[in-house]
């Protein structure tokens, strides 16, 4: 019996599992509410967000955040019931999280 | 809570029907059999069989949540008829159907021929590089060591899992909760040397990486064993043995 390969997909869904319960809330809290009410500088953000390093943590937890979503989301539409076409909807699935990291990138690095 | 001046004298029991000789698909029979607070719905079949329809068919065996016979889907739900009390179902119909997602035999009674050779495909038993003889004495385990198994070691192989498990509903080949919670079992004994050899199979598609870790098993499993939890613990492993696996001297995939 051949060993499967979802374990490479299921690390990156529990590393994205994890990046969206702790980091996202935090970002969400500097980016949507302290930055606009003035606590934080947007020029001091600006500054760490756009470091060589602040840029691949931006890109590094987005990657894990879309992984986490896709894998989620194709286990989700078995559940539901949705067995048929599994290999074109993993594709479609797994490729709509790349185009959204490439997208990201692009933003990040531009 | 019903007090004794509204308990009902009786109630109604839709019971799932089929005889493979001459029916096409299963009907229901309604029973109406007396109410006491102390019946459970086994007690409720019983009475059915004794008093109503001889032919009516059934497992069960101990009443009392340990032998795993009478697993049957009660409004629905798998659950352990000698521990589902009628009064937790009132004011009734209570509908008795038998467990999801195998073959009907008869009635209530579902075909195991599937479950008990996945059972047994896991090699549910301590594997020995080695057996040390009797004489240098027996293998001793710490109460910590002992703690690590001795809750995946409680499953009676009811199959209410399988019954509860979606994924099990639409995958034929999916090893499922119960036999992969025992051969974590087996795993994680201190005893055992026989982990290489589950491996192919419960890391496999069919295996644990099949579950989508929906939990219903765990939820409904009587004896607490958690095969949900059981194989978590398993995806971790298989994980660490993927990445591993392309180190110089990780363990090598199959």
């Amino acid at each position: 019996m051949r060993a499967s390969n979802e374990p490479f997909f299921w690390s990156m869904f529990s590393a994205g599992g994890m990046v969206a319960a702790m980091v996202i809330p935090a970002l969400i809290i500097v980016t949507g509410f302290l930055l606009p009410a003035g606590a934080i500088g947007f020029d001091r953000l600006n500054t760490v967000l756009t470091n060589p390093i602040g840029r691949f943590v931006v890109l590094g937890i987005t990657f894990l955040v879309f992984a986490h979503a896709a894998h989620r989301l194709r286990h989700t539409m078995i559940d539901l019931g949705v067995t048929q076409f599994r290999l074109q909807i993993a594709v479609a699935i797994y490729g709509l999280a790349l185009g959204g990291v490439i997208w990201t990138a692009i933003v990040v690095f531009a | 809570m019903t007090t004794a001046a509204t308990m009902p004298e009786t109630i109604m029991i839709d019971v799932a029907r089929y005889h493979p000789e001459h029916d096409e698909e299963p009907q229901y029979e309604r029973f109406e059999v007396p109410y006491r607070s102390d019946w459970v719905v086994l007690d409720a079949l019983n009475h059915i069989k004794d008093q109503d329809d001889g032919s009516l068919t059934y497992r069960w065996s101990c009443r009392m949540g340990v032998c795993g016979s009478c697993g049957m889907m009660v409004n629905g739900v798998p659950v352990l008829t000698c521990a589902a009390f009628l009064r937790d179902y009132l004011p009734g119909p209570v509908r008795v159907e038998p467990l999801a997602g195998f073959p009907v035999e008869r009635d209530l009674v579902v075909d195991l021929k599937d479950f008990i050779g996945k059972l047994s495909a896991v090699k549910p038993w301590i594997i020995r590089e080695e057996e040390t003889p009797l004489s240098e004495g027996e293998y001793k385990q710490s109460p910590g060591q002992l703690a690590d198994f001795k809750q995946f070691s409680m499953c009676i192989n009811c199959m209410l899992c399988y019954s509860a498990c979606p994924v099990y509903q639409h995958e034929e080949e999916f090893v499922g909760p119960a036999a992969l919670a025992l051969a974590q079992r087996y795993n994680a004994d201190s005893r055992d040397e026989g982990n290489a050899e589950r491996y192919p199979l419960i890391w496999s598609d069919d295996g644990i990486w099949d579950c989508t870790f929906v939990g219903e098993c765990s939820e409904v499993c009587p004896k607490h064993v958690d095969p949900a939890g059981a194989i978590q613990s398993a995806k971790l492993e298989s994980t660490v043995g993927w990445y591993t696996s392309f180190l110089p001297l990780g363990r090598k995939r199959d």
